[in-house]
């Protein structure tokens, strides 16, 4: 906790930005005091990129005040703003996959000798010790590619370092991290803090905020709520602020009649990634399926669809068998799968709402072999409005949309085909609040209507609120297959980090 | 802004896409990359008929179609496989091996029929083996059809050698050059509008033409979509394959000589006007009405420009500026719509800018 008279080494004080019409910032902010590690919460769309886009020297402010160590200041370049002691860390860091650890570092302010020559020697002490410093184990000479997103974390943590940077904003840094991993960069943030750094912490999951940060910043619709001390705060409160009203049940999960067995794993595997799984999903079902990331949990959800071929096992779905690698086999018996990459894999990203709604259903939509965009578009919007899509046109391009809604439309596309059971990936990634629980409630509906979901989920409230059975995933193999009524996150991590018995 | 309390497997009572389309229809027709060409086309045309000598005239028609037609023939699988993102290079040297196959079979005494039966088998298995190479064996289009394209020019030139076979029948070379009656347009074009049909049905109103706009778009959202990438990709490069085919026997009629070096370079005409007509290099973008007027507006010219006594290196250099000039105005007009619509904004709330 910082005390009060800290330094304070950011602050903005009614920010405005807006691009034409669209106001993304109508009065923003925040005061960030050194030796503090400070949240930034808000719904999708509550200006809080924008704010560190214009922090990060990205964007101009049209009017409010800026200050950095109480010196007003108005960035025009990221460059600017690096040179000014500030470093923002995003979610997926840009390295440079060919050079080394080391090179990624000093990359433009390579250190150098006599003549000039780049010194070598100097620059890898130097990684050594920045990695001493922060207590990780990574090999300065190895090449960036192949590392894992949190260790490119750390590699930009670390060049933020060696700039000296004063104020370090994460956005959204653990969204693709494991536990663990996510462990290693709060031990991280915690040092820095003690070394009298301030630290902006971006995050949608709120027990991160409150395990790691000392003060909360609520947004909403571009504006500022409230800046409250964690202690003097609970999560119900901080969910009032970003939505201004009461989300009452987060995990709203229906009792629902489990019916008879409607997708059958058996045996599937696939050397290396995969060893022996089995497991069924009935009528009326949500399983949850947790483990780390990497653990697994996606391969098997693309080898049972088809997209990933596996080596040996079976899928059935009500009875019948479907062959390997047979995606469209899959979808006709009546399987559907919501990808984990929304963006890449579950949206047509350039192509219209409409036609993304329909792509999965276009054989069935035509008539004689013919489609046209008439059809396509009643159709589609059927779906868009039961699923509430929020877009201005069914040929609005996909990628203009927020994630919340990026979602809904693959949803729907997914619900159009009338599955028996649907596989869904990390449903609520990224999306804000208010959708997360919209999203919650429909899988939770479903299920009472029927249907048997498997649900592939990194965040452990969310496993715990909405499945009735959760299968846990660790290095490729099912350890731990825990009812409903018995599950807590204490098993299911153990599950997903620690060896059971029978499998070594 | 976010409602939760209508059901949502209900229908909702209230809509959230209250239209089909963000642009008014007169937008969504005229202000394309596709009419500019097809306006461009119109300029044209009316500009040599009132400045060129002898463009006006009927037979000046016929001759520009008859010149275009193994382009405007090609160009229709063309625009296919380049949607789903790849290329077909070897075309310009099927239309040749297909020329030489319905020589060598004609040569050797086969009826004239077979021997084109024989040169559009031909062009089928070519084609196959194309697709092949890119979808079960994984390589790259433009490495496969680099290589294919040396290859079925060298079996051209090794079947027949230096020699050409001139002797085809009587009635079907007339035929190539006839004009259907009552006007001076020649008969190519039935089949061509047969294939333009058949085309424009593929890829603008079946589900599996929708799936070649998804394969450009995005392969990966396509796989999971459902869509059999490999038979889609291996079917166009067969078609691609088959209609040059038929192209190289219609030239080969059309001149009366069967010959190792027919139509050596096609394949980039072919290319230029696809890219031209619209067609994304990277695929995912492009319609066929475009495509045909590219190609049409690329023989309009070169036929105006020709009949003004301009030499063919000038009309090359005047067709070469005209492509790199549109596709430079095409990504110029995209970044100032972008621009533009920053600085003003979209006209809903819903697509707010990055904010997330």
């Amino acid at each position: 906790m910082p005390s009060t008279d800290a330094p304070v080494v950011l602050e903005l004080s009614e920010v405005v930005k807006s691009f034409g019409a669209v106001v993304a910032l109508r009065s923003a902010s925040l005061r960030l005091q050194a030796g503090s590690i400070h949240a930034l919460i808000g719904e999708n769309g509550a200006g809080k990129s924008t704010l560190v886009k214009i922090v990060a020297g990205l964007y101009r402010r049209d009017a409010g005040e800026f200050r950095l160590d109480g010196e007003d200041v108005d960035f025009t370049s990221t460059a600017q703003s690096k040179a000014a002691g500030v470093a923002v860390i995003y979610q997926e860091p840009t390295l440079f996959p060919d050079l080394s650890v080391t090179e990624n570092i000093f990359m433009g302010r390579q250190l150098t000798g006599r003549f000039g020559r780049i010194d070598r020697k100097a620059m890898r002490h130097e990684v050594e010790r920045l990695f001493t410093r922060l207590g990780v184990v990574i090999d300065p000479d190895r090449p960036a590619e192949g590392l894992s997103i949190a260790d490119q974390q750390v590699i930009e943590i670390a060049k933020a370092v060696s700039l000296d940077a004063k104020v370090l904003i994460m956005d959204e840094p653990t969204a693709a991290l494991s536990g663990v991993e996510a462990e290693r960069l709060f031990a991280i943030a915690r040092s820095l803090r003690d070394e009298g750094r301030g630290l902006i912490f971006i995050s949608h999951r709120f027990d991160e905020v409150f395990a790691l940060c000392d003060t909360v910043t609520v947004m909403r619709d571009g504006s500022y709520i409230a800046t409250t001390p964690i202690a003097e705060t609970t999560p119900g409160e901080l969910v009032r602020q970003m939505v201004g009203r009461e989300v009452t049940e987060l995990f709203p999960k229906q009792e629902t009649v489990v019916g008879e067995p409607l997708l059958e794993v058996d045996g599937l595997t696939s050397p290396g990634i995969f060893h022996d799984i089995s497991f069924t999903v009935r009528a009326g079902e949500i399983v949850g399926l947790a483990g780390l990331v990497g653990a697994g949990r996606s391969e098997v959800a693309r080898a049972v669809f088809g997209v990933d071929q596996y080596r040996e096992g079976t899928v059935t779905l009500k009875g019948r068998r479907i062959r390997r690698g047979r995606p469209t086999e899959a979808m006709r018996a009546g399987l559907a799968l919501v990808p984990e990459d929304r963006r890449k894999q579950g949206l047509v990203i350039d192509s219209g709402v409409g036609r993304n709604i329909t792509m999965a259903i276009r054989r069935e939509l035509s008539r004689f072999g013919l489609i046209t965009t008439g059809l396509e578009n009643r159709a589609a919007r059927v779906w868009a409005s039961r699923l509430e899509v929020k877009s201005y046109a069914l040929d609005t391009v996909a990628a203009t949309l927020s994630g919340g809604n990026q979602q809904k439309v693959v949803l729907a596309k997914w619900l159009a085909t009338k599955p028996d059971v649907l596989i869904v990936d990390e449903p609520t990634r990224g999306i804000d609040v208010g959708t997360k629980s919209e999203v919650h409630r429909l899988l939770s509906e479903l299920a009472g209507q029927g249907m048997g979901i498997l649900m592939i989920s990194s965040e452990l409230p969310e496993v715990l609120g909405m499945a009735d059975r959760v299968l846990v995933m660790r290095e490729g193999r099912i350890t731990a297959e825990i009812d409903r009524a018995d599950a807590t996150s204490e098993n299911v991590m153990f599950a997903a980090t620690h060896a059971s018995e029978q499998h070594s | 802004m976010t409602t939760t309390t209508t059901p949502a497997t209900q229908p909702a009572t209230t809509n959230r896409v209250s239209r089909d389309y963000e642009k008014p229809l007169w937008r969504r027709v005229l202000l394309t990359r596709e009419m500019a060409i097809v306006a461009l086309l119109v300029l044209v045309v009316a500009y040599a008929m009132l400045t060129v000598r002898g463009f006006a005239q009927p037979i000046t028609l016929n001759y520009l179609l008859l010149d275009i037609a193994p382009i405007l023939l090609i160009a229709l699988p063309m625009t296919l496989v380049m949607i789903t993102g790849e290329i077909d290079l070897s075309v310009g040297s099927m239309v040749g091996l297909a020329s030489v196959v319905t020589g060598a079979g004609v040569h050797a005494g086969l009826p004239f029929e077979l021997a084109a039966v024989l040169a559009l088998l031909v062009g089928a298995i070519g084609g196959a083996f194309n697709g092949f190479l890119v979808t079960v064996v994984g390589l790259p289009s433009l490495a496969v059809t680099i290589g294919t394209l040396a290859l079925f020019r060298g079996l051209a030139v090794g079947l027949l050698g230096t020699t050409a076979v001139t002797d085809f029948p009587e009635g079907w070379t007339a035929l190539a050059k006839a004009k259907i009656a009552g006007t001076t347009i020649p008969y190519i074009m039935i089949p061509f509008l047969i294939l333009l049909v058949i085309f424009v049905v593929v890829l603008h109103f079946t589900p599996f033409g929708r799936g070649i706009y998804a394969i450009g778009q995005s392969k990966d959202a396509a796989r999971f979509s459902g869509v059999h990438l490999e038979r889609t990709k291996f079917l166009l490069f067969m078609a691609a394959g088959l209609v040059a085919a038929f192209a190289g026997v219609f030239y080969t009629l059309r001149f009366g000589s069967a010959r190792g070096d027919n139509a050596t370079g096609l394949e980039l005409q072919v290319i230029a006007a696809v890219v031209l007509g619209g067609v994304s290099v990277f695929g995912g973008r492009g319609q066929l009405y475009g495509v045909v007027a590219a190609v049409l507006l690329i023989g309009v010219l070169s036929s105006a420009l020709r009949l003004a006594n301009v030499t063919s290196d000038v009309i090359n250099v005047i067709t070469g500026t005209l492509l790199v000039v549109s596709v430079v105005s095409a990504s110029l007009l995209a970044w100032l719509q972008k621009v533009r619509r920053r600085r003003s904004g979209p006209v809903s709330s819903v697509a707010a800018p990055t904010a997330s």
